[in-house]
């Protein structure tokens, strides 16, 4: 029986988890997929958007705004890479020019600081904008963090402070019975909670329904990208928005944390929450806006194109709530952009203003709120990097030359309370196969560390999920 | 900080053959950098033969090709230091490398030959349509895990590109126990050597279609399905082409860039073949810093890797003893109609010995043609062609009087019959 | 008359041959001699690895010392496919000899030390 059982372990659902290990609860996570953060968190720009875009007095305004601030702490105490770069959204036609004075009221409004820029002064910042550009809203605060490490990091320290994460469990339906919640999985495994709490992200509405009918539907909004390598320090310094639509913040050029660029997304509605295939069509519509906006984008240098699904809810606003039928079924839908920026502030919105009314909140005298911490090998001095790699000589030993990740890297991930199990799982950790050759050196490498650790077979180590083999026969053809 | 006369990064088979050479003409400290627990390069999965006919006359596997010369290495004395993986070159020609013995350690070059041969484009770079599941790999990744660790990376394999490595791979899974679906080539030709088009894909009855590419890619987790559709002129899909493969693999062959990213941070620049500039020395734009070998342009034989290889070594020698001046005439060297791309791109005349080659490829197949070498407006060189294609590397050698010093600018051209 | 790409070397010369073994196209003496041989008795070098006894998810890599009768490929492969080998082993050891009764050796291409 768990006092608290947080469905899905994306960014979300993650820094819940970890707000709720610092007080004395029994705590469980339940994630359907093989690894956290492997759904909406792993795919999208990457970016603590500054807050001046939401409709004032929407909650996703007041924990856009919110969640930028506390992202600072967070990151710190997490370890995780965050650097506040600034956005520019740019106007490229004097007709739009009053539109950014509408944002930098809203910007106002929603405790946002920001600045109209006129063409020379937006020029001067970025150098390789459009010359064509009119003026630009700047938003000194707006960020780029990894996501990546932040969902994994803030699961990890949700267990190292007594959570309790069960990964490959798919909820398959959820009663009440006695007072008390039943979840159960695909698996046949049945988690016993008082309360529930739903953070499925693009999932959320058919978990949702397992308790009560509802009045809201989310639609699966793709979106598609490219990503450059970062061998083109100057393209751009801060994150490039054109002015926000109906569907969106539009194609942003930006910085990534880990230097390479993001060019993307598109927004199409989707029909099928799990399609998130890229197409030629959509990607070539994508490249012609970005280029209006940063003309010298070098296309030649991409490395890869992705896509990742946001849930759009028809209420155009976060939908945080106890269910109409119960109070101990608190439910989280249509996080969609900015649910990144803002999700710090979500974890403590869900817990002071939800959890904390339905069950008594006592502090965990234990709670520590920093993660283990990495070696950041880059930011050592030759000399400290030395001593450090005298004393760990795995540091030394390099397994991905594109993004330089040493072996230790890795291997300290294996060690942590939340290991990665795929290949995927330790690219998103190390940053290992990121780059240029997209694992072609490295990993043969990554699924014999992997192998070793798990004292299993190369051909049953995986890629990302199950049945997704890296080596799949040996050489004699047998399946094993 | 440790010194060393010359540093050659990369212990392939560009590297060994540099350091030989320079050991031969007397440079003794010497220090190869290999990322690998062993010398030889990509050379080590390359179980095929073929390898050699030009160097040794005879055709050698991958393995056996480069233990001449990692033996050779070993018996010269020459320094290497494996597993060893340089993060940096700096302007001032400090080489910074990682290993689990030294930790980072610093070594200030008084030359240095990069030798780090070139990467596979793989499914990112050529931004391959449809989902991303496992079972796409790159030739090499596929032929690496059946050579050197004993794994199939799959059974119903179809392969994009007809580059050599994919034709190699595509024989090799046929004879490990897999069932090779067809080879899709983008362009109406194959970008793979002929007598490979003959035994590995006629050999085996192994369909190869041209001037087709993969439309889709379809698994949830991992694949299983590969559409491919032919491409017209403009290389846009024509409707209603689509061939569908059901398969549990895709290999893609789909070219090979240089590996030279230790070179982004430096003031030199790139030229067309996306490796350094360089001049006759195979010097790149900072003196003293050389490259050969894959890294510099992609080769289809190791034999002119070495040969290469060889000349840049030359190359560093002389620089080493003050041979290279960088003054008197000096030529721009550049591709004209009908060819990709000319290595090297500048000439310094007066630091030519008695000769020098050109090697370059062409962009398409031609008949009959004429290669046109032209100082200004003076044809030096003239060369029949009964049949070139863009997959095989030309060379020319042209002896240093040809040049009369009347303009600053050499062209290598394709002349077509009427 | 038979066309064919010979294989030799990198060159592949387009030969044509007629009824009489007659060839045209090649470049060389031994283009001649290709499309001869392989209009008459066509074998290939074959290439693969084998199975070491001591260490895991490692190969050898071996070749039939001479080429082999083409139709001979897949036995030699089912043969190779069955050995496995005691390290140390030099290039050159005999790790199958007379393969198929070819009168051919299959040999190591690698040294592997213990």
């Amino acid at each position: 029986m768990f006092d608290v059982t947080v469905i899905g372990a994306g960014i979300v659902g993650s820094l819940i988890a970890r707000k709720l290990s610092s007080y004395q609860l029994s705590v469980a996570v339940i994630e359907k997929e093989p690894d956290v953060g492997n759904v909406t968190t792993m795919a999208n720009s990457a970016i603590v958007h500054s807050g001046y875009d939401p409709v004032p007095g929407t909650l996703k305004a007041k924990l856009n705004a919110l969640g930028n601030k506390m992202m600072d702490q967070v990151c710190d105490e997490l370890d995780v890479e965050m650097k506040r770069i600034g956005s520019l959204t740019v106007a490229l036609y004097d007709e739009q020019i009053p539109v950014l004075q509408e944002l930098a009221e809203r910007s106002a409004i929603n405790g946002v600081p920001v600045k109209i820029l006129n063409a020379e002064e937006t020029l001067k910042l970025e150098p390789n904008l459009s010359k064509e550009v009119k003026g630009s809203l700047f938003a000194p605060t707006a960020g780029i963090v990894n996501p990546f490490t932040l969902s994994v990091h803030a699961i990890e320290n949700a267990v190292d402070n007594g959570a309790k994460l069960f990964l490959d469990e798919k909820v398959v339906l959820i009663n009440k019975d006695n007072g008390f919640y039943n979840i159960i999985c695909q698996s046949g495994n049945t988690y016993q909670t008082k309360i529930v709490i739903n953070a499925a992200g693009i999932y959320s509405d058919e978990i949702h329904k397992m308790v009560e009918p509802i009045d809201y539907f989310l639609t699966p909004r793709k979106g598609e990208y490219f990503i450059l390598d970062h061998y083109c320090d100057d393209l751009v310094k801060h994150t490039i928005f054109p002015l926000p639509s109906e569907k969106g913040k539009g194609i942003l050029v930006t910085p990534s944390i880990g230097g390479t660029f993001l060019v993307g997304p598109s927004a199409e509605a989707m029909a099928s929450k799990d399609d998130v295939s890229t197409d030629k069509f959509t990607l070539d519509e994508i490249k012609r806006q970005a280029l209006q906006m940063v003309p010298s984008i070098p296309f030649n240098q991409v490395i890869r194109t992705f896509a990742g699904s946001r849930p759009t809810p028809n209420t155009h606003d976060f939908i945080i709530r106890y269910a109409k039928c119960d109070n101990h079924f608190i439910t989280l839908s249509g996080i969609e952009s900015p649910g990144l920026a803002s999700s710090p502030a979500i974890a403590e919105y869900v817990v002071n203003e939800f959890v904390s009314k339905v069950i008594d909140l006592v502090p965990n005298p234990n709670f520590n709120p920093r993660v283990k911490r990495r070696a950041h090998l880059n930011e050592m001095s030759v000399e400290e990097r030395n001593k450090f790699i005298a004393e760990n000589p795995d540091y030394g030993k390099i397994i991905c030359n594109c993004e330089k990740v040493s072996l230790g890297e890795i291997l300290f991930e294996m060690n942590t309370s939340v290991p990665p199990k795929t290949i995927k799982g330790v690219k998103k950790r190390t940053r290992a196969g990121f780059g240029k050759c997209q694992g072609g050196f490295c990993q043969p490498l990554v699924t014999k560390i992997i192998a070793e650790k798990f004292n299993i077979p190369l051909n049953q180590v995986m890629f990302q999920k199950h049945d997704s083999f890296v080596v799949r026969y040996d050489i004699k053809g047998e399946k094993k | 900080m440790i010194n060393h006369r010359l540093v050659i990064i990369g212990g392939g088979s560009a590297g060994m053959a540099a350091a030989i050479k320079a050991y031969e003409l007397g440079v003794r400290d010497i220090l190869i950098i290999e990322k690998n627990a062993y010398l030889g390069g990509i050379l080590n999965q390359c179980i095929h033969n073929g390898f050699g006919l030009h160097e040794f006359k005879e055709e050698l596997t991958g393995p056996e090709f480069m233990t001449r010369f990692s033996k050779k290495v070993d018996e010269l004395g020459i320094s290497y230091a494996l597993e060893s993986n340089v993060l940096s070159i700096s302007d001032d020609k400090v080489v910074t490398y990682s290993n689990a013995k030294d930790g980072l350690v610093e070594v200030k070059a008084e030359a240095i030959i990069l030798t780090t041969g070139c990467y596979e484009r793989n499914a990112g770079a050529i931004q391959i349509p449809g989902d991303r599941p496992s079972g796409i790999y790159t030739a090499g990744q596929a032929q690496l895990f059946a050579n050197c660790y004993g794994y199939l990376v799959g059974k119903r394999v179809f392969i994009l590109g007809s580059g050599d490595i994919g034709l190699i791979m595509a024989r090799r899974m046929t004879l490990e126990g897999a069932k090779v679906l067809g080879v899709a080539e983008l362009m109406p030709y194959s970008a793979g050597l002929n007598r490979n088009i003959v035994q590995c894909l006629k050999d085996y009855n192994i369909p190869l279609y041209l001037s087709h590419t993969v439309k889709k890619v379809t698994g949830e987790s991992h694949l299983e399905k590969v559409t491919i559709a032919k491409v017209d002129e403009k290389m846009q899909f024509i409707e209603g082409t689509e061939i569908d493969f059901e398969c549990d693999c895709l290999l893609l062959s789909v070219g090979l860039l240089p590996n030279v990213d230790l070179f982004n941070k430096l003031p030199l620049s790139l030229s067309k073949t996306r490796g350094a500039k360089v001049n006759q020395a195979m010097e790149t734009e900072i003196p003293g810093i050389f490259s050969a070998g894959n890294v510099l342009h992609v080769h289809d034989l190791v034999d002119y890797v070495v040969e290469e290889a060889r000349e840049a070594a030359v190359g560093a020698i002389s620089y080493l003893n003050g041979e290279l001046k960088h003054t008197g005439h000096i030529y721009d060297v550049n591709p004209g109609i009908g060819i990709n791309y000319v290595v090297p791109q500048k000439v310094f005349l007066d630091d030519v010995k008695d000769s020098l080659s050109f090697k370059f490829r062409v962009a398409k197949p031609m008949k009959d043609i004429n290669i046109l070498i032209t100082e200004g407006n003076n044809i030096i060189k003239k060369i029949f062609k009964p049949a070139i294609v863009p997959s095989e590397m030309e060379i020319v050698h042209l002896s240093k009087d040809l040049f009369k010093k009347e303009s600053n600018e050499i062209k290598v051209y394709v002349e077509e019959k009427k | 008359m038979k066309e064919l790409i010979c294989i030799t070397c990198p060159r592949g010369c387009h030969l044509s041959v007629d009824d009489n073994l007659n060839v045209t196209g090649n470049f060389c003496p031994r283009g001649a001699m290709y499309a001869k041989a392989e209009l008459t008795h066509p074998v290939r070098m074959v290439t693969s690895t084998v199975a070491i006894a001591s260490i895991s998810e490692c190969r050898l890599p071996v070749k039939t010392k001479e080429p082999v009768p083409k139709e001979l490929i897949f036995p030699v492969m089912d043969e190779i496919r069955k050995t496995v080998v005691k390290v140390p082993v030099k290039i050159g050891d005999v790790v199958i000899k007379n393969v198929c009764g070819s009168g051919v050796d299959v040999i190591s291409t690698k040294e592997i030390k213990e």
